[in-house]
């Protein structure tokens, strides 16, 4: 009866008090006026008709000028207050890392008189090194260029989905399908930028394929991300090749993409941690254990076109860091 | 509600999104962040009812679908968000009573919300994770809301409140 008796008033603020009204109907008592029920539904099929506008486009989809002008906004806001909370960061890691050291410090001196033994060997090691000197210049003189950027934002994992902003965009000469490294390995590739920020796909990312190539044999495969950070995300290879098995510890690098898109080829991207092969499917899976550390990303490079002129310095590879 | 108190509640709802995405992730347990946006919703649907809860929700939700570094499906938050704010205006009266109905409110909210979200990703086949993952990280999700409640709620809540008492003046 007191339903019947609200569900005439119209209107959900008219600033009724709100202490007493529905006590005996357990929570459930306020009936909403028409038009507060006619306003929830309109936002629900707003809702689904964004989502279906979204998802039924395949390449160029009508929300991405949205996108681009909420990114345009967010962006460089997300920018400053990443810039804010840095010290803080800093702070953080720097008390977490205090433990770390302990550790760190126990394990070293182990690895420190294990080292010693190995020195004697040197001068036997020495041609092998200059041998791979050589090749590290090589690969610096045809080396990419980079631009580098700092990671302002990571997408929270509520959304399933592994991406961060990065503060470089079209300005520094970012564009879509761009290679995004750090001095690791492979982060992951560009998939949208505004002017001063660019979203970053981790190659973690359950959406993320990316062609890899056993260090050892020139197997090739693909890479599909875990889409879990559980500590440390992991990837899984499949290969091309059924009969290959790989070895445990054998780097994968990218394989690389027509004209460097999204991916280039050669940056390495983790090591094999385990192989198992599963009676639904022929090939070998191997679990990648990724060498960045994709709870601790800062610094990261976008490879660039040689000749991109943006307004940020331009690495290259000559007398880059890599 | 005049033009100014639309801004402060625009504000806040950034001021949320904002947080998530570049200060939280400094607390990130798995990459799983607290949930302000959530928070606010559930907020302003305790305060001034379903209505101006669900517009709080879609305006939030399509904000986080949009801004950077957003990669799903636009429109998935939004409608997560808009039904959180039907169900916590449905228990407002209750939620406001006591502290402890305020925060099962937003765990109630807070599950529902990051399930939905995860559903519609299954549904879509949008970076949808392995069931047993989902649960962890919706359990985690859980979990991070409630430690922010008990300081995020009765602010906004308060907050929200002043927005309808200038509305009663006019």
């Amino acid at each position: 009866m007191a339903r019947k008796r609200f569900r005439d008033v119209k209107g959900a603020s008219l600033g009724r008090p709100l202490s007493g009204y529905d006590s005996r109907t357990g929570g459930f008592g306020r009936a909403r006026g028409d038009g507060s029920r006619l306003v929830i539904g309109l936002l629900v099929a707003a809702s689904l008709g964004v989502i279906t506008i979204d998802a039924a486009a395949d390449e160029s989809s009508p929300i991405d000028p949205a996108r681009a002008v909420v990114g345009g906004l967010v962006g460089p806001v997300e920018a400053t207050t990443s810039g804010i909370v840095r010290p803080m960061r800093e702070t953080i890691a720097y008390l977490n890392a205090n433990d770390e050291l302990r550790a760190d410090v126990a394990r070293l001196s182990a690895q420190n008189s294990q080292l010693r033994s190995q020195v004697e060997k040197t001068p036997l090691d020495r041609n092998r090194l200059e041998e791979l000197d050589g090749l590290t210049r090589t690969a610096n003189k045809t080396g990419y260029a980079m631009v580098a950027a700092r990671v302002v934002g990571m997408g929270p994992m509520q959304s399933f989905s592994r991406t961060v902003t990065i503060d470089a965009g079209t300005s520094s000469g970012i564009r879509q399908d761009m290679t995004v490294l750090n001095n690791d390995g492979l982060v992951g590739r560009v998939m949208s930028a505004t002017r001063s920020t660019a979203s970053v796909l981790l190659v973690l990312d359950t959406d993320s394929v990316v062609g890899g190539r056993l260090g050892t044999n020139n197997e090739i495969g693909f890479l599909r991300g875990r889409g879990v950070t559980s500590d440390r995300g992991r990837l899984d290879l499949d290969l091309m090749d059924n009969t290959v098995v790989p070895a445990k510890g054998d780097v994968v690098v990218t394989w690389g993409s027509q004209n460097g898109k999204p991916y280039v080829a050669g940056v390495p991207i983790g090591k094999v941690e385990s192989v198992y092969s599963t009676p639904r499917e022929l090939a070998k899976q191997a679990v990648i254990d990724p060498f960045v550390d994709f709870t601790a990303l800062d610094v990261v490079g976008v490879v660039v076109p040689r000749d991109t002129d943006g307004d940020r310095l331009v690495i290259n590879g000559t007398g880059g860091d890599r | 509600m005049t033009l100014s108190r639309t801004g402060l509640v625009g504000a806040v709802i950034l001021l949320a999104v904002i947080m998530q995405v570049a200060v939280f992730n400094l607390v990130a347990v798995n990459g799983v962040v607290p949930n302000l946006a959530l928070v606010v919703v559930v907020a302003a649907s305790i305060a001034r009812g379903p209505q101006l809860g669900a517009v709080v929700g879609f305006t939030a939700g399509l904000l986080i679908d949009l801004a950077p570094p957003a990669d799903h499906v636009a429109g998935r938050w939004a409608l997560a968000l808009v039904i959180v704010a039907v169900l916590a205006g449905r228990v407002r009266g209750d939620a406001r009573r006591s502290p402890l109905a305020g925060l099962t409110t937003v765990a109630v909210c807070s599950f529902v919300g990051t399930s939905l979200f995860a559903l519609s990703g299954v549904v879509l086949g949008d970076h949808a994770l392995p069931a047993q993952e989902m649960v962890q990280v919706i359990g985690i999700a859980l979990l991070w809301d409630l430690v922010i409640a008990p300081f995020a709620l009765p602010p906004l809540i308060a907050l929200f409140d002043r927005t309808r008492s200038a509305e009663l003046a006019y």
